[in-house]
């Protein structure tokens, strides 16, 4: 296998123009006789079915949820970027493509990096004429506002509410073509498998989750737009139905998995307290704005908050970074914070917290001003903890957040399967190994509305498809694999169940793939993963059958396959010998304990392609070429 | 604040499909923290149940935030329970007292069939909006985001319109099982900005008569939905809802 990314030449500037000039296009009368699959209805996938049906095209739209307005992206709260310059601050199509490339350390693709900034401005355009209600100041024009890794204004955003109204936004364009007749909706449907014929993705089976009854569905087309990996920790901020099955699936049929240790971890989270704990609710990075994060100077400090006088607290990253201060990246926030409490100071019941703190805020610009800008969040958190953010401090830890890696896909967002897209989280393509904030929704509806349009296009209408329909047998091949999976969980009747499996998977990925890394430590996970991957596939209890309604069922193949996922991020972690963005393997970094790179032997993307089970995977290497962009050690100081 | 420990006895709907009889069952929950979610507390007896060999209790819920709308049943008698603006995923334990009965039943309106015990089919929502919740705009042909500017004061009435969670408890709580509020949001949001005015007419009218097309009922104004409604949203939606109507009726 060879990788080709197939970047346009000329400019980096004209590269996206060229590449629509030169993509074939298929004739408007001809695009009814094309069947398209959309896998997943969030960002990325709501926006990609509306705009293909909007072409013409027959779309088949499917997703986990009851209704696709619920797909995890509609949690996102902090915003979108886009390089309107809006706010006349010195903001420019260049300076999002720099800042992106160098927030990811230089581990991103320039000519896809440099697209999405470009597109950046068309999606705030189509999402306010959708009616999306962004912020807006008094004069009637919209707001911006700051996130981490950039010192500019360039955030749009919807109270703390961003994800939601573009999902709605896109999920409105949706309804409306399924109206149309153009799109058909598949909602609680799971995918079980790819289709792969002659070498084209030509379908998926699902598994519709109110009868459990496998469904055959043939296209010339497949788009995985099916979100992060992020729940391989179990605790995240992930909704619970996120999955790495999609993804694994589509790896196990010939698509390459590119940077699978990439993830991230969001410094700013409700800590963990306690072992039944479903999940870890993110407080935007946008109150990084305004809110000062400190401990206590004191190691072991218990005093509350309030009592800890001024001089006493360590403001450790206004000192650290003076000129982003609180605003620093998210991967340098989040090991800040976990290097203050393994020194001690961290705060709370655990110790396992740091406070991020509004007094000056609100003493400067009183409490009305900062609950217009956070009152939900602020809400939100008084409901979780019944602590009230307007009177003490909230108390933060970083948690799994957003993963940058994912289905390796070229220029065109096609994987290495031909005719299989993939879109959004799903995709490894814009962020490097770190992302900025609000640049994951820029890019799943930079990929949904104003690319998969065009390059998918350019696929259809220069590929030869021969007929295939759901009665081929490679259909019948993929329904008998699933049965004979399910069939085999079902049977184990363990012990234990799949979610007390799970997070003991999810403890081992924190402790040793997380914010930090090392080698004797991925090693060892990797022995324990595998030994705890046996045990879940002998002592497993899944209660029902698999031709009913059944949740647990449902839970229990996805955590099957998160330890596939982790192993495969462990092995990744194990090869990467650097340190880079969110990858800080311990034994690489500089004196300022930055992540310490090794652009001579690592500048490439890491993609693995799948050689059987219990086979090690295989390594490609994509160079990474930077040839706008000069390389440097981030320092945000 | 500091976590306690409570014990609980459950009274859960149980239906094991669509088409066959359900009843309550009871349970008892055992050293709940109060700092649990209710969905935890939930989490927690489906665990036994599942080792005891039972079949858990089947409940919806994805986010568990209070933003996708995928979780809500009726907690002793009132939808997402008692406490106001919340989501029944975001109602934690600390409201619940040692000895509490509690009574979880699902969404009960005509136009929600119950697929498994607490989980209810809400596809009528998506019909809802289909029938006119949108501005009709392709990608690729909209004007500068700021060639139209929007009062603040407008764009923040639209907001909170637009923040219904679509989760189905007005329809639940309300005794006609009328979607009024639901619908009355989503024109509410769409009416009040200039991108969403040249289709306001036909959009109430479209999505009011789906509505009785799909059995939901009519709206008495028993405000029942909006003391339900974890987001908020208030009947003035409703009211706003009726004057797009009329307007559409009698232009
Ligand atoms: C709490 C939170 C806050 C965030 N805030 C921001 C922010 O402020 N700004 C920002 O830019 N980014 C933010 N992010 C990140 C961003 O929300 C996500 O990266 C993005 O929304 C992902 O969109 P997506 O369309 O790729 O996938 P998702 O929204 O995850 O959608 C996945 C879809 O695929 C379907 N699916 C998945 N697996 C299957 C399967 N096996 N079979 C069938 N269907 C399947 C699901 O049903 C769903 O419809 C945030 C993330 C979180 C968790
Ligand atoms: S109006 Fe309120 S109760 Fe009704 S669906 Fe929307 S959020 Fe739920
Ligand atoms: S689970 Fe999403 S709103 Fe409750």
């Amino acid at each position: 296998m060879t990788l080709d990314a197939k970047i346009p030449g000329g400019p980096l500037a004209q590269k996206w123009d060229r590449h629509r000039f030169e993509l074939k296009l298929v004739n408007p009368a001809n695009k009814k006789k094309f069947d398209i699959i959309v896998v997943g209805t969030g960002l990325a996938g709501a926006s990609a079915a509306a705009t293909l049906a909007e072409l013409g095209y027959n779309v088949k739209n499917f997703c986990i949820q009851d209704s696709p307005r619920r797909a995890h992206s509609i949690a996102a709260q902090g915003g979108i970027n886009a390089a309107k310059n809006y706010s006349n601050d010195g903001d420019s199509v260049w300076r999002l493509f720099y800042d992106t490339v160098k927030g990811g350390d230089f581990r991103a693709r320039e000519a896809n990096v440099y697209r999405l900034a470009q597109l950046s401005c068309n999606i705030i355009d189509h999402c306010v004429a959708q009616g999306i209600p962004f912020a807006r100041d008094y004069g009637g024009l919209l707001d911006n506002r700051s996130f981490g890794g950039a010192q500019v204004s360039r955030t749009f955003y919807a109270r703390g509410q961003t994800g939601q109204q573009l999902l709605l936004g896109a999920y409105s364009s949706l309804m409306r073509q399924a109206a149309s007749g153009r799109v058909k909706i598949f909602p609680r449907r799971e995918l079980m498998d790819l289709v792969v014929i002659n070498g084209q993705a030509r379908g998926i089976v699902v598994r519709n989750l109110i009868n459990g009854q496998l469904e055959s569905h043939d296209a010339h087309a497949v788009v995985l737009a099916t979100g992060g990996y992020g729940n391989v920790f179990c605790l995240s901020t992930n909704a619970m139905s996120s999955n790495a099955s999609a993804i694994f699936r589509a790896y196990q049929k010939g698509a390459c998995l590119a940077n699978p240790c990439f993830t991230q971890i969001h410094p700013t989270c409700i800590p963990v307290h306690g072992t039944y704990q479903s999940k870890l609710t993110l407080m935007s990075e946008s109150l990084r704005n305004d809110g000062r994060v400190w401990v206590p100077k004191q190691p072991g400090d218990k005093r509350s908050a309030d009592s800890i006088p001024e001089e006493q607290r360590d403001y450790y990253l206004e000192k650290k970074y003076p000129s982003f201060g609180n605003l620093v990246p998210r991967d340098v926030a989040s090991r800040n914070a976990k290097e203050q409490c393994d020194l001690g100071k961290g705060v709370g019941e655990t110790g396992l917290a740091v406070y991020l703190d509004f007094t000056d805020a609100i003493k400067r610009d009183g409490r009305d001003v900062v609950s217009s800008k956070y009152g939900n969040l602020f809400d939100m958190y008084e409901k979780i903890t019944g602590d009230n953010p307007y009177e003490t401090p909230m108390m933060i830890y970083p948690a799994v957040h957003y993963t940058m890696g994912g289905l390796w896909v070229d220029y065109n967002l096609m994987s290495t399967i031909d005719g299989l897209f993939v879109l959004g989280e799903a995709n490894f393509s814009d962020h490097g190994a770190n992302r900025l904030g609000a640049s994951a929704l820029m890019q799943g509806l930079a990929d949904g509305y104003f690319i998969i349009p065009y390059t998918i296009g350019g696929y259809l209408a220069g590929t030869r498809f021969p007929a295939v329909d759901a009665g081929h047998e490679e259909f019948k091949n993929c329904e008998a694999s699933v049965h004979q999976k399910t069939a085999r969980l079902l049977k184990i009747k363990g012990k234990r169940t799949a979610s007390d499996f799970h997070r003991e998977l999810g403890l081992i990925m924190w402790d040793y793939c997380g914010m930090s890394r090392n080698e004797t430590g991925l090693s060892k996970a990797l022995g324990m993963i595998r030994k705890l991957k046996q045990e879940y596939w002998e002592n497993v209890n899944i209660p029902g059958t698999g031709d009913e309604f059944n949740q647990s069922l449902e839970r229990a193949g996805r955590v099957a396959d998160f330890f596939e996922f982790g192993e495969l991020m462990i092995v990744d972690a194990l090869h990467r010998k650097e340190s880079c963005g969110c990858h800080f393997n311990t034994a690489y970094q500089t004196e300022e304990n930055e992540a310490k790179r090794d652009d001579e032997n690592f500048a490439y993307v890491a993609a693995w392609e799948y050689a059987g089970s219990g086979s090690d995977p295989i390594l490609h290497k994509e160079p990474l070429i930077f040839e706008n962009v000069k390389l440097s050690q981030r320092s945000y100081k | 604040m500091s976590a306690k420990r409570i014990n609980l006895t459950l009274k859960v709907w149980r239906q094991s499909a669509g088409e066959i009889i359900g009843s309550l069952k009871t349970y008892s929950a055992s050293d709940i923290s109060t700092d649990m979610s209710f969905l935890e507390m939930l989490d927690v007896v489906n665990e036994n149940l599942i080792k005891n060999g039972e079949d858990p209790i089947a409940f919806d819920h994805d986010c568990r935030e209070g933003i996708c709308g995928m979780c809500g049943s009726v907690v002793n008698g009132r939808a997402h329970g008692h406490e106001s603006n919340t989501t029944l995923c975001q109602l934690h334990m600390r409201h619940f007292s040692d000895g509490d009965t509690i009574v979880i039943e699902p969404w009960r309106a005509k136009p929600f069939k119950v697929i498994k015990d607490l989980v209810v089919d809400r596809s009528a929502l998506d019909e809802l909006i289909q029938a006119g919740g949108f501005i009709s705009v392709n990608a690729g042909g909209a004007p500068d985001a700021n060639a139209i500017p929007i009062a603040r004061e407008t764009a923040e009435a639209a907001f909170n319109a637009a923040a219904c969670i679509g989760c189905g408890a007005c329809i639940a709580a309300c005794p006609n099982a009328s979607a009024m509020l639901f619908v009355g949001a989503k024109v509410s949001h769409l009416s009040l900005l200039p991108q969403g005015k040249p289709e306001a007419k036909k959009r109430a009218r479209q999505m009011v008569r789906k509505m009785k097309e799909l059995g939901f009922g009519n709206c008495s104004n028993e405000a029942e939905c909006e003391a339900e409604c974890p987001k908020g949203i208030s009947i003035r939606e409703i009211a706003r809802l009726n004057r797009e109507f009329i307007k559409a009726e009698f232009s």
